[in-house]
């Protein structure tokens, strides 16, 4: 007989959502409680961050040079509209400080290592990799879950800063040698508008969009079914789920902020 | 050489390393066991045999505590391992290795640090301590000069001799093989069978050997449980299984291909489901 699969009916789909928010939670603190011996342990520590940070290090940089550029000369042409193109260098800087920057890297970031943690740690589970570990009494959330986790939560700021400093010089680039704005007048202004608090900000987001991409990614990984499908269906999840997590989070922390 | 329940010599009051006692088990509202009982004596090598799909695989995972029966109980050393804490829990299983039926070795060491790893973790060995035990052990298996290679590397049979050799590194005093010589080419079968004999022989590991090779099971196990149904069908030494007269051991054993076990997966009547409108 042909099953017939209906679609969840409401309530039972906010259940849904529900238990998975539950479950995420408790797989958090389970998580936070084996940081500390991660921590104990810098090598395994120092390792994730360069697979996470080091190795998302091109593609940041890259896309911070563009991005930095396509703000130079759409901020120059709004500017020079009302006939303020020397404010150039504060609306990038503010621009590409607060916002563009820990978007843009978190985005890029769930992109290339939050999809490279869930399928490493997906197929270890459906190699037998994790139950190994669990049979020779090492718990993997201490030695497999924990070092990646905090590798992505240290990575993300350090790539948000390199990110925006290229931005930075592709606004420059841009605006000071492409379209004429004075040099002095781009860099003062920047200083001038740029305090500790937007920095601050910039900080922040991109801590917690560190903590989020990198929860999600080692949640989904390490309960993804142990099938090449159920490895690929945990990735996409890493990526949808932190792209939308990442914008709903960042108005919230922009309006706190404000 | 510890005797069995039934052979001269045994010791029925021995308390078994493994006590499996009237468990049941279900997947998914399929059960897999419905009353299962055994026991493994220390010391010598049982075997766990059944046709595929019978729980062989399930029962290893029961007896480690990754699962736990929904009915009855599953001792090891005595103690219930579905209801330990985790840190009790992983005490028992540093004194239990179980050789996975794929290897599960980590794919990012190399095969001396997939030896290394269970020691590394729970032992703070000096370097040089370390190396000459990684290699004693490696030299057991026959692979103490593949010792720098990546398991990708690695043969079927290299990769389940290595994790062997990670399986034994702690010194267990019971050792469980899943399936240990399924997908090998004789020679490597024999060589595995080699090991668990020699391991069981000079260590005094109990063995517990999940299989359905029964010719190689005949070869090597004291005493052997055949799994069919939930249950226990029949036990015994693998010369005493047989000459049983029940027809799923005689299936199993002579290999028939239909039987108490059928050829065919329930199905509707093949004519009238050929005649069906396809929807």
């Amino acid at each position: 007989m042909v099953a017939v699969v209906r679609p969840a009916r409401r309530p039972w789909r906010l259940l849904e959502a529900l238990r998975k928010l539950g479950a995420v939670g408790l797989f958090l603190l389970r998580l936070l409680g084996q940081c500390p011996l991660s921590l104990s342990r810098p090598r395994l520590l120092v390792a994730q961050i360069y697979n996470s940070g080091a190795r998302s290090l091109v593609i940041v940089m890259l896309s911070g040079l563009f991005l930095g550029m396509v703000v130079g000369l759409q901020g120059y042409d709004l500017l020079a509209r009302f006939g303020s193109s020397s404010a150039l260098g504060e609306a990038a800087a503010l621009s590409l400080i607060k916002e563009l920057g820990p978007v843009i890297t978190a985005l890029l970031f769930a992109g290339r290592a939050g999809t490279a943690l869930a399928s490493e740690i997906g197929l270890m589970g459906a190699t037998d990799q994790l139950a190994a570990m669990d049979m020779m009494a090492v718990d993997p959330m201490r030695y497999v879950v924990a070092p990646r986790f905090l590798g992505g939560l240290i990575a993300l700021p350090l790539l948000t800063a390199i990110f925006d400093c290229i931005g930075l010089y592709g606004a420059q680039l841009v605006g000071v040698q492409m379209m004429g704005v004075e040099s002095g007048t781009f860099w003062s202004q920047m200083q001038s508008a740029v305090g500790l608090r937007d920095i601050y900000e910039g900080v922040i987001k991109s801590l917690v969009f560190g903590a989020v991409c990198s929860l999600l990614a080692v949640y989904e990984g390490f309960h993804s079914e142990p099938t090449a499908e159920g490895v690929g269906l945990a990735t996409t999840r890493t990526v949808v789920n932190s792209a939308v997590l990442i914008l709903l989070l960042d108005y919230v922390l922009t309006a706190v902020f404000l | 050489m510890n005797a069995y329940p039934g052979q001269p010599g045994a010791d029925v009051h021995e308390e078994p390393l493994v006590d499996v006692r009237d468990v049941h088990y279900a997947i998914g509202g399929h059960a897999v066991f419905s009353g299962l009982n055994l026991q493994v004596r220390p010391g010598a090598i049982t075997a766990i045999m059944g046709p595929s799909g019978t729980g062989k695989t399930t029962l290893l995972r029961l007896i480690m505590g990754e699962l736990a029966p929904s009915r009855g109980r599953v001792r090891v050393f005595g103690q219930d391992v579905a209801t330990l804490p985790r840190e009790r829990l992983y005490a028992l299983r540093r004194r239990v290795g179980l050789l996975f039926q794929s290897g599960a070795l980590l794919t990012d060491l190399s095969v001396f640090d997939n030896v290394a790893f269970p020691v590394r973790e729970h032992a703070k060995l000096p370097e040089p301590v370390l190396r000459e035990l990684v290699l004693m052990k490696l030299q057991a298996v026959g692979l103490r000069g593949a010792a720098e290679l990546m398991p990708s590397e690695l043969s079927g049979g290299m990769a389940r001799r290595v994790a062997l050799a990670r399986a034994i590194v702690m010194d267990p005093e019971v050792l469980l093989y899943d399936e240990p010589f399924v997908g090998l080419d004789p020679i490597s079968v024999g060589v595995i069978r080699r090991l668990i004999e020699s391991l069981n022989r000079t260590l005094s590991i109990t063995s517990v050997v999940v299989s359905h090779d029964v010719q190689e099971i005949n070869s090597i196990a004291h005493y052997a449980y055949l799994l069919s149904g939930g249950s226990v069908v029949a036990e015994g030494a693998p010369a005493q299984l047989k000459g049983e007269s029940a027809q799923v051991v005689q299936q199993f054993i002579s290999g028939a291909p239909d039987g108490p076990v059928p050829f065919h997966y329930p199905a509707p009547d093949y004519f009238e489901q050929l005649l069906e409108r396809p929807r």
